[in-house]
């Protein structure tokens, strides 16, 4: 997911590093441009999250339903290792309503996936998401994107799959490495985590060997698809 | 016929004499040319990769359990959270690490040289390592700034012959001496040490406290007295040419040939067996740690031909 203003600072380094490891990249913004990006016919901003996301979902079902398997939404400040989400992946079915990302407890009562380290959704989990607006089920009620988007996910029955590790740690994260690696002096977590269930262990052992996501690199949003 | 003769006569003997004033001359420079071997090669590189296809296994198996490092790690208090980092990172992977300092600290162990003066404790450091080097044959010598990565170290010299003089590094020049930049790491085979604990003892050409009123910094000092005894400066890199030693982070790099290499920025800039990188916070270097031993990408193969073992006892990754 991105921006206009960020096509040269941000996006060309995704493009130039990991997206080429997906089967196919798609770079949605609210204008379509030569890059190649996808125009969503929405303004920019906080508040437009929401909405940007519902609509690149829409264009997603209505063009490439059959492409993938598997529907990456990463922003343009994000890192994936893309083999390791396939590895995470090969173990699910697609036909299954099922998302994955970082779980977040709050709010929502099956946890919901936060939207800055990254989420993938099944076949069936992208159909049951655009069919909950179709049929009015699930509503814009909230411009929190990843919240809301929970909401609809828990209303449809689309599952909140559990991405860790086999040592229960996080491979999707939603900051950089240096925040998840390095326990912050006062024990207290960076910008309110305490949305994590568990509690971290320490520094080396936080970190999955197979982590998919790091983040904020300083880039813009992008929307992935990958198989 | 006399004349010609004559002029023959002064002629020869003119050029005799001129012959005799240059030699005369030549035996006043500072010895450079030591007996026996000319190492005058500037760039050091590791084997290709099909001189490495080309080893039998028992000979790369032996070669691995060859090239085993000491390495020798200068602290001071001062630097007491990159001197915890170095203990808990890339340290463990050498076959033998030691941490030298200034003064002793409570919070870690290290060989307290007692010693304020930079260049005193570096002797005093490398005599130490070279009488407890046991079997290990090669020694870097870094500060707890540097983060090395000590595979691609073994890789460099590993068809590298240790009983030969080798000081390698990143190459500066200053004047007419080369030398190798202290903060990127400095590498040093058996026999360069050797002869530089020789060089310990002329007080005239390597002394222990130089002039108090023109204090040259010890990298320059080392030059200096490995000068003497033969050893030369080589720069590490890699086949193309990139330098393996490095003061400048990864990310420092990176930023730089994205302004001046916006096409190709990793290709461009930085070896992929790069062997040190320095200007790192302690939390940059955990970073660095996990994203060069533990994150991976499954199921990608990187076709090494060797495996270096971690050493005995070690809790390395």
């Amino acid at each position: 997911m991105t921006r206009p203003e960020n096509l040269q600072k941000k996006l060309q380094h995704i493009r130039a590093t990991w997206a080429k490891h997906c089967n196919q990249v798609l770079y949605m913004s609210s204008q379509s441009s030569d890059f190649p990006t996808v125009g969503l016919n929405i303004s920019e901003g906080r508040s437009q999250l929401y909405w940007k996301t519902i609509r690149a979902f829409q264009y997603l079902h209505a063009h490439h339903l059959q492409h993938a398997d598997w529907f990456l939404k990463a922003d343009d400040d994000t890192f994936v290792v893309v083999e390791n989400l396939r590895y995470l992946l090969s173990h699910h079915d697609t036909e299954e309503p099922v998302y994955f990302g970082h779980k977040f407890w709050p709010f929502i009562r099956q946890g919901y996936m936060s939207g800055g380290a990254g989420y993938v959704l099944s076949r069936e989990a992208l159909r049951r998401f655009v069919q909950g607006f179709s049929t009015g089920r699930c509503k814009h009620f909230s411009f929190v994107e990843d919240m809301a988007l929970g909401r609809c996910m828990e209303t449809m029955g689309v599952k909140a799959g559990d991405s860790r590790d086999p040592n229960k740690r996080e491979t999707f994260n939603p900051f950089r490495p240096e925040n998840h690696l390095i326990s912050p002096k006062n024990g207290k977590q960076t910008w309110g985590y305490n949305y994590y269930k568990t509690s971290r262990v320490s520094a080396a052992g936080s970190f999955s060997l197979k982590i998919l996501v790091i983040l904020h690199l300083n880039l813009m949003v992008t929307v992935a698809n990958t198989v | 016929m006399m004349s010609e003769g004559s002029s023959f006569m002064k002629g020869m003997a003119l050029g005799g004499l001129f012959c005799l004033v240059m030699t005369y001359f030549e035996t006043f420079n500072p010895g450079i040319h030591s007996e026996g071997h000319l190492h005058l090669h500037h760039h050091l590189k590791p084997l290709s990769k099909e001189e490495l296809q080309k080893l039998s296994e028992g000979q790369m198996s032996d070669l691995t359990q060859q090239v085993r490092v000491y390495c020798l790690i200068m602290v001071t208090p001062k630097l007491l959270v990159h001197w915890a980092t170095a203990n808990d990172t890339w340290s463990k992977h050498c076959d033998k690490s030691v941490f030298y300092t200034s003064e002793s600290s409570k919070a870690l162990e290290a060989f307290d040289l007692q010693e304020q003066d930079e260049w005193a404790r570096m002797r005093k450091a490398i005599k130490h390592a070279f009488e407890n080097a046991g079997d290990l044959r090669w020694f870097f010598l870094a500060q707890p700034t540097t983060f090395a990565i000590i595979e691609n170290l073994k890789y460099l010299v590993l068809d590298k012959d240790s009983s030969q003089p080798f000081y390698i590094g990143h190459t500066e020049k200053s004047g007419e001496l080369d030398y190798v930049e202290y903060d990127s790491g400095i590498v040093l085979s058996y026999e360069a040490v050797r002869r530089l604990i020789e060089m310990f003892k002329d007080e005239d050409k390597c002394p222990e406290r130089g002039n108090a009123l023109w204090k040259m910094p010890e990298e320059k000092q080392l030059a200096t007295c490995l000068k003497y005894s033969g050893v030369f400066a080589e720069n590490g890199e890699d086949a193309q040419g990139k330098g393996l030693f490095n003061k400048k982070s990864v990310s420092s790099m990176i930023s730089d040939s994205m302004g001046q290499n916006p096409a190709d920025v990793v290709e461009a800039c930085c070896p992929d067996m790069a062997i040190t990188f320095g200007g790192m916070s302690p939390s940059q270097m955990q970073v660095l740690m996990y994203g060069v031993y533990r994150l991976r990408p499954y199921g990608h193969d990187f076709h090494d031909s060797l495996t270096f073992l971690p050493p005995k006892d070690s809790d390395n990754d």
